[in-house]
């Protein structure tokens, strides 16, 4: 390839990675605290949780659709895995318990989307309800809390130095760049997200692939649920409120299209990490809490807003 | 308003009329009256790329100017430029005689420039009316909109160009040229100068297209002047006036119809020798690939035929008459209520196109951006698309396996792209379909139904696609070819099927028979 074509290709990537890296440079300089070693390993490991959740997110973003009920899987994922660890069952059936419990809610969701035809935003809204109010029913309303050392070191532990979150996050988003980017998976992904029609044309069991894509976002969603857990030592039914829209957040600025057919797991990494480092900033500065949302709203619509402009021109 | 004045008297039956002494006539009063359109030296230029390199046009007052070039030539680029879309590098541009700078769309049609589109601009769920005064709906005094005129204006409009339209019937309900009607009478609002017409008829009948040059010849009759798109070159004589010819963004010739034969203009075009039109090459007939019987449901009654090993077998017949139905029933794009379908000997159940490839039959469908292409991704994927499970053992890309196919067909059907990453939407159309076709190619199907194979593409790149078929022929492969394009029909198939209202009424020989022949079938007449 030409360098101007891996320019071009990557240009966007680069240009969020700019971003971040000048967002970074401006809290350093307006902050003394903020460019030291325990704070932005604390930024790793708070934007491990969306950053995972993401991943699963970009997958279905580029194949055309979206998921809104990650936040939900979250919690009912949760619930779960915590009652499953205080039954007592090992650790190693517990986690299998609540990432199956999040893979039968992508299955559902896929499900609707593909067979029953529904349009993803309604079907994963519906879940979003759903797995919500089952969390909710399963636990009566109340946090299930309090597990063995060895589970929580899922999110206390550190290896070589590096907490755990942050090193599960790098696992997933390793996996997930392989299958997006190596297997006939990730390929068909991008297909149907770019041309559905055309790829059914093509051969491509469409509809079994797009049932997937929902299934692994279910998977991610348990998967940052572990982590949510071994941290807060609990599992709460309103937890992962609003989850999605941090994950979709940071698979738009990280800029994957929302319609589909293009997008990467880097870009998204780094825009989890542009909404994990502003959050972060924002606290050092002492920003409120309600200021903050506003900062973190009118940051989504400018990134997104730079990148159609710079798409616009040419052809 | 020239719109709803134009005349359905003057349409009748003057389709084939060839104004030859008003041409002279038209050349005395040059220098009397301005020409329409006068462009100088027009250059623009993308990153890369120079689509246009001082390139002149002029366009007279009543004549029908046919632009002629290969995709990438730069006729779609040159009308942009008229239209507003874009703006030129450099060069003038002078209308009836006065120099203007088009600021945008919006001041090229208070100019009096209107321009068609290959791809229709209408909006499916709204009616032939309501497309017609989009925009500019007349209204009642409290600014609602004035239907009863609304549809007595557009109803005039339509009747003007000799077509009978209900304008309040949605345009999604109407047939593909009826659509085609409602898109000229739209650009016919207001003081119509120039009108700009991109392939108009690449999706008509030839009783349709009858019907839009009666309507055009309405329209030159009172001074617009047209400029006309078109890869079907028989249309040339038919229609035009003069025509121009572009290569690789330049100026090449400007020549009165007749001055130059047809094999001249491919000349000009593609700058070598066509030795023919169609260069079919017939191989030996070799056994069944595929046997298609009661074929029901839909549109389709009773649909019986079978194809074999080197052969081509055309399929027509008017739109509408359940073609591109077959195709999609026998690929498993649209699985047909009722109908055996057996492959080489085998009875095929297809309930999804895997169903079809897994089988070794192929379908290259008829709109490639919609259909046949993944535009926003790269040559490469889309070249691998249908080979993917081949290319993918254990569900992990063969990166240099995906690589090297894509080499090969971009080689072999010399694809023209600066790169196997370049995404398929900015090649040109020919370039498009080579890709769509060299996806079946890479699949090594036995057999490939291809509706519309070299539907808006340059003559040169048919070709190519023609020959591409000789060769899959030739190495014992099966074609179903749908075309409306008879000299195509009659220059690459076998044997000939048409088809009538859902039924096939009528099998030929193509080695004897002629257009007229195939068109009365397709029309229900005796023969």
């Amino acid at each position: 390839m030409s360098s101007a074509a891996w320019l071009a290709n990557k240009g966007r990537q680069i240009g969020t990675l700019l971003g971040l890296l000048l967002l970074g440079g401006l809290l350093s300089i307006l902050s003394p605290y903020f460019l030291t070693v325990s704070n932005l390993t604390n930024v790793l490991e708070q934007t491990a949780i969306n950053a995972v959740i993401a991943a699963g997110m970009t997958f279905v973003i580029i194949s055309g659709g979206i998921d809104l009920s990650v936040g939900s899987i979250v919690a009912f994922s949760g619930v779960l895995l915590a009652s499953a660890l205080q039954a007592p069952l090992p650790a190693p059936i517990a986690l299998a318990i609540g990432v199956a419990a999040g893979a039968s809610c992508g299955l559902v969701n896929g499900l609707l989307i593909t067979r029953g035809r529904l349009p993803p935003f309604i079907a994963t809204l519906g879940m979003m309800s759903v797995a919500r109010g089952a969390a909710l029913v399963f636990t009566e309303g109340r946090p299930v809390s309090g597990f063995e050392p060895g589970f929580r070191s899922l999110a206390t532990g550190r290896v070589l130095g590096i907490p755990t979150p942050v090193l599960a996050a790098a696992v997933v988003y390793l996996l997930a760049q392989l299958l997006l980017t190596r297997t006939r998976f990730g390929r068909y992904v991008y297909a149907i997200g770019g041309n559905e029609e055309a790829t059914r044309l093509s051969g491509v069991a469409v509809r079994f692939h797009k049932t997937m894509v929902y299934v692994l976002s279910g998977v991610t969603s348990a998967l940052a649920c572990v982590l949510l857990t071994a941290r807060l030592n609990s599992a709460q039914p309103i937890a992962g409120m609003m989850y999605e829209l941090d994950a979709i957040a940071a698979t738009v600025i990280g800029g994957t299209s929302l319609l589909g057919g293009s997008g990467s797991l880097g870009g998204t990494l780094v825009g989890a990490l542009i909404m994990g480092v502003l959050r972060n900033g924002l606290n050092l500065l002492g920003v409120s809490s309600f200021l903050q949302q506003i900062v973190i709203g009118v940051v989504i619509i400018v990134a997104v807003l730079v990148d159609s402009m710079l798409k616009r021109p040419g052809r | 308003m020239i719109g709803p004045r134009v005349g359905a008297a003057k349409s009748r039956g003057t389709a084939a009329r060839r104004p030859g002494g008003e041409r002279v006539k038209g050349d005395e009063d040059e220098a009397a009256a301005p020409p329409a359109l006068r462009m100088r030296g027009i250059r623009k230029s993308f990153p890369g790329v120079i689509a246009l390199d001082a390139v002149d046009l002029e366009v007279r007052q009543g004549e029908v100017h046919v632009l002629l070039g290969e995709n990438g030539a730069g006729k779609s680029t040159l009308m942009k430029i008229l239209s507003g879309a874009i703006r030129s590098d450099a060069g003038e541009i002078e209308l009836v005689g006065r120099r203007v700078e088009i600021e945008g769309p919006a001041h090229a049609e208070a100019l009096g420039i209107r321009i068609i589109y290959q791809e229709f601009n209408l909006v499916p769920q709204l009616s032939a009316a309501e497309n017609i005064f989009l925009g500019k709906e007349p209204t009642h005094r409290l600014g609602l909109v004035d239907r009863k005129r609304l549809n007595r204006d557009a109803a005039r409009r339509l009747e003007g160009l000799g077509v009978r339209i209900d304008p309040a019937r949605p345009v999604q309900e109407l047939g593909v040229a009826q659509q085609q009607m409602v898109e000229v009478a739209k650009a016919l609002h207001g003081d119509v100068r120039l009108l700009i017409m991109d392939e108009p008829t690449s999706a008509l009948t030839a009783s349709e297209i009858d019907a839009l040059f009666a309507a055009i010849q309405g329209l030159t009759a009172q001074g617009v002047a047209v400029v006309y798109i078109s890869h079907r070159l028989e249309e040339v004589e038919r229609i035009g006036t003069r025509v121009t010819v572009l290569r690789d963004g330049k100026h090449v010739a400007t020549h009165r119809v007749g001055e130059v034969s047809l094999a001249g203009l491919i000349r000009l075009m593609a700058n070598r020798e066509l030795k023919e039109h169609y260069p079919k090459r017939r191989v030996p007939r070799g056994e069944e690939l595929l046997r298609v019987e009661g074929l029901r449901g839909g549109l389709l009654h009773d649909v019986a035929f079978s194809l074999h090993r080197g052969e081509v077998v055309g399929l027509t017949g008017l739109l509408g008459a359940g073609r591109t139905e077959v195709a999609r029933a026998i690929t498993g794009a649209e699985p047909p209520a009722e109908g055996r379908v057996t492959i080489k000997g085998k009875a095929a159940l297809l309930r999804a196109p895997r169903d079809a490839i897994r089988r070794g039959v192929g379908f290259l469908p008829e709109d490639r951006k919609t259909q046949g292409l993944v535009l926003g991704r790269s040559v490469t994927e889309n070249l691998a698309l249908p080979s993917t499970p081949r290319l993918s053992p254990f569900g992990w890309m063969d990166g240099a396996a995906e690589a090297a196919l894509a080499a090969r067909e971009v080689q072999d059907l010399r694809i023209r792209t600066p790169s196997l990453e370049q995404k398929v939407v900015y090649l040109s159309g020919g370039n498009q379909q080579k890709v769509v076709l060299g996806k079946w190619l890479a699949a090594e199907m036995d057999v490939l139904v291809m509706d519309e194979p070299t539907r808006g593409i340059d003559v040169a790149a048919k070709v190519e696609i023609y020959e591409e078929m000789n060769r899959l022929t030739a190495k014992g492969a099966g074609i179903l070819m749908i075309s409306s394009e008879l000299p195509e029909l009659l220059g690459m198939s076998d044997r000939i099927l048409v088809m009538r209202r859902g039924r096939i009424v009528a099998e030929m020989d193509a080695a004897g028979v002629s257009q007229e022949q195939v068109l009365r079938a397709a029309l229900g007449q005796p023969a």
